[in-house]
C-alpha cells in the first residue's frame, strides 16, 4: 500500500510515494506553460493501483482531478520537513515564485506561517533572471562563487536589480563577485522577512535553491541559526503531500 | 439650502441595481427629507436623525473609480480613501450624489487630507475627533459635537432640540439592540448562518431609507430576520467548522476575497469586529444622562478604532468577543497603505497569541481581484492549521 503526494509548483511540478515508513520514490519535471498537463504526467508516472489515496499541493494543486484531498503547501512543506528532520521547529522555503516561513511546534503541527507572495524578489526566480545576465548554469552555482567577494546588490526590485547588474557588468564587476551578491540579496531579503516570526532551531531549508550549499550557509549567516537541509529538500512539498495522504488514508481505512 | 433632487446627466449609462439605488435616493429627496453622507462610526448619527434627515455611508466598495481618484491622489493610499473620493468625483455614487451635506472626522490621515480636497466640489463639514480617550479629549469632542449641530441647524434652516435628540437616541439605541441580537445568534455553536449572510445584513442595514423616528422599520425587519434564522435553525444545521472573529479595517470591498474565501476552505466567521460589525454597535448612549451631548460624546470617543493612541478598547471588546462567541483564531484584514490598523497588528497578534492563546493570522490587500488566489492559499493554509 502506499500514498502519492504531488506538488505542482511554478517552476517544477514533484511527486513521492511513500509507504508509511518511507519515500519510496520521488520524480521531477519542469512545469510546462500548461500546468495540468506536467501534474498529470507526473501522476500517470507515479500512479500504480498500490496507490490509496493522492494529495495534490502547491499552487496548481486544484488542476489534478484525480486527487483525493487538495493541501496548501503551507502544511505539505511543514509535514515535509518534519518528516525529512523530526528536529525541525522552522521551514523556509524559497521557491521558484513565492518564499515561505512555517513555525512549527514540538509535536510538528504548524503553528504560524508567513508568505512572500507579492515580489520575486527573494525568491527563485530572482536567481534564475540573474543567472541568466551573468550567462551561467545555476547548477553550478556552488563553484562558480568559490573564493568570491560579494558585490552589495541595492536594488529591491527583480527588474531594477537586473539593470543595476547590467551597470555592475558594464564597469568590469567579476561575475563571480556579483553572482554571490545576488546570493546574499536573496538570503537576506529572506532572513528580513523570517524574523517577523519568533525563530528557533533547527531551520529546515526547502526549495530548490536548498541543495546548493552557497545559498544554505549564506542564509545560516544571516538568520544566525542552524540551517539544515536535505538531499530531497527539494521534494519538502510532496513528500509532505504523500505523508498527509497517509494519515488520511489510515484513518479512512484504506491502509 | 436647496436640496438636490435631480438626477446625475451619467444616469442613463447605469446598470439596472445603481438607477434602482438612484430612484429610491431620489424619492427621499423628492420627499424634501435631506441626506447626509458620512464616512466613520464615529458620526453621530442621533443629530441627523433628530432633524428628520438620513444618513448614508459614503465608504466606497469597489475599485471601479479608482483611476479616476489617482488622477489627484497618490496610488499609494488606501482603497476605500480612492475609491469614495473616485466615487465623488465621478457622480457614479447615487448616495454620494444626493448627499446635501458630507460629515467627515478627522480619523485617519488619508482620510483628513482627502477631505480637503472634497470640500472643494462637495459641501463637506469636518468633525476635529481627537486622537486620545483622555476627559480633554471628550470636552473637544463635546464641543465638536454641539458644533455639527449648528452647522444642519443653519444649513438646512431647522432647529435641533434636546427633547429631538433623546428621542432619536432612543430610536438608535433600538436599531443597536435588534442588530447586536442579530449578530449574537452567531454565538451558537454550530452557527445558524455563514458569515457572509451575517455581513449582507449588517451591511445592508446602512443603507436603510426609513431612518426616521416614526418611519424606522428596521429593528422590526432585523426581527424577522432573526426569527426566521432560528426557524430555519431547528431543523436544518449547518456542520461544525472552526470558528473566525474577523478584525481591522472595514470589509465591504474584499468581503469576498476575505470571507469568502474563509468560509470555502472550512471554516465560518462567527463576528466582526470591525466598524460593519461590533465595534460601533455594542455600546449604547446612555439614555439616562441628562446631557444629551456629553451622552453622545462618551459613547462615541468610545469606540476603539486604530486611529485612537493607544487604543485600549479595541482589545477588551476582542477580548469579550473572543470569549462569547467561542472563537478559534482571528484573522485581520488590513487595507493596503492603512497605516494605524497594520501597525496595530503587532499588539493584536500579541494579544491574540499570548493572552488568548489562539492563532492570529493578518492579510494586507485592496480592492482588487490580483491577489485572490494568493490569499485563498494562505486562509486555507491556515484554517488547515486549526
Amino acid at each position: 500500500m502506499l500514498t502519492l503526494g504531488i506538488d505542482s509548483g511554478s517552476t517544477t511540478t514533484k511527486g513521492a510515494l511513500f509507504d508509511g515508513t518511507q519515500v519510496v520514490r520521488t520524480a521531477i519535471l519542469p512545469t510546462s506553460a500548461n500546468p495540468r498537463e506536467s501534474i498529470l504526467a507526473l501522476y500517470h508516472q507515479l500512479h500504480s493501483p498500490e496507490v490509496t489515496f493522492t494529495v495534490s499541493t502547491g499552487y496548481g494543486r486544484d488542476l489534478l482531478e484525480e486527487a483525493d484531498q487538495k493541501v496548501t503547501e503551507i502544511t505539505c512543506h511543514a509535514r515535509g520537513a518534519a518528516y525529512l528532520n523530526p528536529a525541525t521547529r522552522v521551514v523556509v522555503d524559497i521557491g521558484g515564485q513565492d518564499s515561505k516561513v512555517i513555525l512549527l511546534d514540538n509535536g510538528l503541527n504548524v503553528v504560524d506561517f508567513l508568505m512572500n507572495d507579492k515580489c520575486a524578489a527573494g525568491t527563485g526566480r530572482f536567481i534564475e533572471v540573474m543567472m541568466r545576465i551573468l550567462e551561467e548554469d545555476l547548477a553550478s552555482i556552488d563553484e562558480f562563487v568559490v573564493g568570491k567577494h560579494p558585490v552589495n546588490i541595492s536594488s529591491m526590485c527583480t527588474v531594477f536589480a537586473e539593470s543595476e547588474i547590467v551597470s555592475l557588468l558594464a564597469t568590469g564587476a567579476d561575475r563571480g563577485d556579483v553572482a554571490l551578491g545576488v546570493i546574499q540579496s536573496i538570503c537576506r531579503r529572506t532572513a528580513v522577512f523570517a524574523q517577523k516570526l519568533s525563530l528557533q532551531e533547527e531551520v529546515f531549508f526547502s526549495g530548490g535553491l536548498a541543495n546548493f550549499e552557497s545559498f544554505r550557509s549564506t542564509l545560516q549567516s544571516f538568520l544566525g541559526l542552524k540551517v539544515n537541509t536535505h538531499p530531497l529538500s527539494q521534494y519538502a512539498g510532496a513528500i509532505g503531500a504523500s505523508v498527509v495522504a497517509y494519515n488520511k488514508a489510515k484513518r479512512l481505512q484504506r491502509v | 439650502m436647496e436640496l438636490k433632487k435631480e438626477l446625475p446627466e451619467i444616469f442613463e449609462e447605469f446598470a439596472e441595481a445603481r438607477r434602482n439605488s438612484f430612484i429610491s435616493a431620489k424619492k427621499v429627496k423628492d420627499n424634501n427629507i435631506p441626506m447626509i453622507g458620512t464616512f466613520c462610526t464615529y458620526f453621530p448619527q442621533e443629530l441627523a436623525i433628530a432633524m428628520g434627515a438620513i444618513t448614508v455611508s459614503l465608504c466606497s466598495t469597489s475599485d471601479e473609480t479608482i483611476p479616476d481618484a489617482e488622477k489627484d491622489l497618490p496610488r499609494n493610499l488606501c482603497p476605500l480613501i480612492k475609491s469614495s473620493y473616485g466615487f465623488a468625483k465621478t457622480d457614479k455614487c447615487p448616495y454620494f450624489y444626493f448627499s446635501d451635506l458630507i460629515v467627515g472626522e478627522t480619523t485617519c490621515d488619508g482620510k483628513k487630507k482627502m477631505y480637503e480636497y472634497l470640500g472643494q466640489f462637495k459641501n463637506v463639514h469636518v468633525m476635529n475627533l481627537p486622537n486620545t480617550q483622555s476627559e480633554d479629549s471628550l470636552v473637544l469632542w463635546k464641543k465638536e459635537i454641539i458644533r455639527l449641530k449648528e452647522a444642519l441647524e443653519a444649513q438646512f434652516g431647522v432647529t435641533i432640540t434636546e427633547d429631538d435628540i433623546r428621542a432619536a437616541i432612543r430610536s438608535r439605541n433600538d436599531v443597536r439592540r435588534a442588530m447586536k441580537r442579530f449578530y449574537s445568534l452567531s454565538k451558537l455553536d454550530p452557527v445558524p448562518m455563514t458569515g457572509v449572510d451575517q455581513y449582507k445584513v449588517l451591511y445592508g442595514s446602512t443603507f436603510r431609507m426609513d431612518q426616521r423616528i416614526k418611519e424606522n422599520k428596521l429593528a422590526s425587519d432585523i426581527d424577522d430576520i432573526i426569527a426566521k434564522i432560528m426557524t430555519e435553525y431547528e431543523t436544518n444545521k449547518l456542520p461544525k467548522k472552526p470558528r473566525i472573529l474577523v478584525t481591522g479595517c472595514p470589509l465591504g470591498g474584499v468581503m469576498e476575497k476575505i470571507v469568502g474565501a474563509i468560509e470555502q476552505n472550512g471554516a465560518y466567521v462567527v463576528c466582526y469586529e470591525n466598524c460593519g460589525g461590533a465595534k460601533a454597535v455594542e455600546d449604547l448612549v446612555d439614555e439616562e444622562n441628562p446631557d444629551v451631548y456629553d451622552a453622545l460624546a462618551r459613547k462615541y470617543l468610545n469606540i476603539g478604532c486604530s486611529c485612537m493612541s493607544p487604543n485600549p478598547n479595541r482589545i477588551l471588546l476582542m477580548d469579550r468577543l473572543i470569549d462569547e462567541y467561542k472563537v478559534d483564531a482571528v484573522v485581520e484584514v488590513i487595507l493596503q497603505a492603512c497605516h494605524t490598523y497594520n501597525v496595530e497588528t503587532l499588539s493584536i497578534k500579541r494579544f491574540v497569541n499570548q493572552e488568548k492563546g489562539i492563532p492570529y493570522m493578518s492579510v494586507e490587500t485592496d480592492f482588487s481581484t490580483s491577489d485572490a488566489g494568493q490569499l485563498n492559499t494562505r486562509l486555507a493554509a491556515f484554517i488547515e492549521m486549526l
